[in-house]
């Protein structure tokens, strides 16, 4: 009777939902647990888990230098590169906003890097633009310069890949420009009638009421950032050199997990990135209440 | 008062910058016509002898499989993902925003939950699964998982369109004895038109790009997606490579374009609506 019942009030709702539910249990759920409990366990693949409690996490926190590295070059990647990225999204999308003739053409063409950033064919191009005969030092040359292989020097390999994360300001870009446009051309009147200058309307009107967008902005983009994979293979080749400069923890984790196959440790690795994701995020949303201001 | 600040200079700047930031690209597609040994030399865009031999010689690879063999199958997976997600999200969508149901508020923030939960905690037992499945090196680990609505930004995005479709058009249909299955497929399907087109399109794009999910599955080189076939530039790096190089990457953005220029109204909208990132 109580099947019936169920399958009569509930039955359609769970049948269009069906195939979320498959997946979400077979493709969530039970990859998170089995992540979890692989994790604890020395893993190679073609044998059976063996359970060596924390021992992978110690190994990775105590007696792994590429750990240590990898971590080094992602948050440099993180928190450089998106605060950059978002500055440079926030002034061109000022500087497109009101009463630009061409508004849709250049916020078009401002957008083909984020269109094509994340490709193969980018990551492939940036290893000769930054190559030792790059076009990058064809221009140099053109001051006398004699440029360097940028990508094969370790002080500067990261950066060419934090240049290519920047370029692709134009999708944070959109966000702006939408949230600008729904700013009231009242407020910068009324604002203007008080007196406030062109710098001080930007601060105390535009800004303001610009934060929750900079605030999903900057959540959407840490989290994508930290999970930055093609171009740190493309541009080092696989290897996360030279000497470890563009190692990504997610390029780091690959090479664990489906290199040398160390699944376990893999996994142990999987859940510390996605610890370090949650508390950053949740950094960001205490901290919002400070910041963030939400129209009543 | 605001942007009297001389619409030239404003003008100047955006046509600058949009230049400096598209340059690389346009030298790859210049690039991709000129002769190697000019590649380096020229930081131009103009070349005396531009030729399409870097187009005949790299679609022919570099071992006995074909660009045609990659760009096929770059096609098949997108194509399916892109069915996949239509029909499994809008039917998650549907169920979250109309249908009553036992759970749902727990559900609904179960899915919330792991909308951002990163790829890499899932990847290795999901790899493991496939494995004993033995789906590695097929298409299907690529494409089984959006026929079960596991990218939760398209259910979020539909379901915030399916509650902007006026309710009384679902009691009307049900007046006219509609049941749930003919008002999903009768009446939301059709009025969530834009959303399913938007969802269509960010599917195209990241299956097209994707590259870690491919790399991960496809091993044998008759299996390889476009984002593979240009992979296997890297390992043979002489300066003669260069040319068909960039011109396979030309080749292999052009899709990607064309969606760009036909549907930039629903990409745009895509991206500011939330959720959806770039």
């Amino acid at each position: 009777m109580r099947m019936s019942s169920f399958l009569k009030k509930d039955g359609i709702g769970y049948l269009f939902l069906s195939p979320w539910i498959v997946g979400m249990l077979a493709f969530t759920i039970v990859p998170v647990a089995a992540s979890l409990y692989l994790s604890f366990t020395d893993y190679e693949m073609f044998d059976s888990p063996v359970w060596n409690g924390t021992y992978n996490y110690v190994q990775i926190f105590t007696n792994d230098k590429q750990f240590w590295e990898s971590l080094r070059v992602t948050l440099t990647y993180v928190f450089l590169g998106v605060p950059l990225e978002l500055a440079f999204a926030l002034l061109i999308a000022l500087m497109l906003n009101k009463g630009l003739s061409g508004l849709r053409l250049y916020r078009a063409l401002y957008y083909v890097p984020s269109l094509f950033g994340g490709s193969v064919a980018v990551a492939l191009l940036w290893r000769q633009l930054f190559g030792a005969e790059g076009m990058v030092n064809g221009f140099l040359a053109y001051f006398g310069i004699e440029g360097i292989s940028w990508i094969a020097t370790p002080e500067t390999a990261l950066y060419t890949i934090i240049i290519m994360k920047v370029w692709q300001f134009g999708s944070p870009m959109i966000i702006f420009l939408a949230g600008l446009q729904q700013i009231p051309n009242d407020l910068y009147e009324a604002a203007s009638i008080d007196g406030a200058g062109k710098v001080s309307q930007f601060l105390r009107v535009t800004v303001p009421l610009l934060t929750p967008i900079i605030f999903f902005n900057l959540i959407m983009q840490i989290i994508s950032a930290f999970q930055a994979f093609t171009p740190a293979y493309i541009v080092s080749g696989g290897t996360g050199g030279p000497l470890n400069s563009t190692l990504f923890y997610t390029l780091y984790l690959y090479q664990k997990g489906f290199i040398s196959f160390q699944m376990g440790y893999a996994s142990a690795l999987a859940w510390i990135l996605l610890i370090m994701i949650s508390i950053f995020t949740a950094i960001a949303f205490l901290s919002s209440k400070k910041w963030v201001h939400y129209e009543k | 008062m605001r942007g009297k600040a001389s619409p030239l200079l404003r003008h100047g700047l955006n046509i600058v910058v949009t230049l400096l930031m598209i340059y690389p690209l346009l030298w790859m597609f210049s690039s991709s016509f000129k002769q190697p040994q000019h590649i380096f030399t020229d930081t131009g865009l103009w070349s005396d002898a531009f030729t399409l031999d870097n187009y005949i010689l790299g679609w022919k690879g570099l071992t006995s499989v074909t660009f045609a063999t990659f760009f096929k199958n770059s096609f098949v997976v997108s194509g399916l993902s892109i069915i996949g997600n239509l029909l499994s999200c809008s039917m998650a969508a549907y169920a979250f925003a109309r249908l009553q149901f036992r759970l749902k508020t727990l559900l609904f923030g179960l899915m919330l939950l792991t909308m951002m939960l990163p790829h890499h905690v899932t990847m290795i037992p999901q790899y493991i699964i496939f494995n004993k499945l033995e789906w590695v090196n097929t298409f299907l680990p690529l494409i089984v998982p959006k026929f079960t609505a596991t990218d939760g930004f398209f259910i979020f995005l539909m379901i915030q369109f399916i509650r902007n479709i006026p309710a009384e058009l679902d009691q009307a249909a049900t007046m006219d004895g509609c049941g749930a299955i003919q008002i999903y497929w009768r009446l939301i399907l059709p009025l969530a038109l834009p959303a399913l087109v938007t969802t269509a399109i960010f599917t195209f794009i990241w299956t097209w790009n994707d590259f870690l999910g491919q790399i991960l599955y496809l091993s044998d080189i008759k299996q390889y997606t476009v984002s593979l076939g240009l992979r296997t530039f890297l390992d043979s790096q002489g300066d003669s490579q260069w040319g068909r190089l960039f011109a396979m990457s030309t080749l292999s953005l052009v899709p990607v374009f064309a969606i760009f220029i036909f549907f930039q109204k629903y990409l745009i909208e895509g991206i500011t609506s939330g959720g959806v990132k770039g």
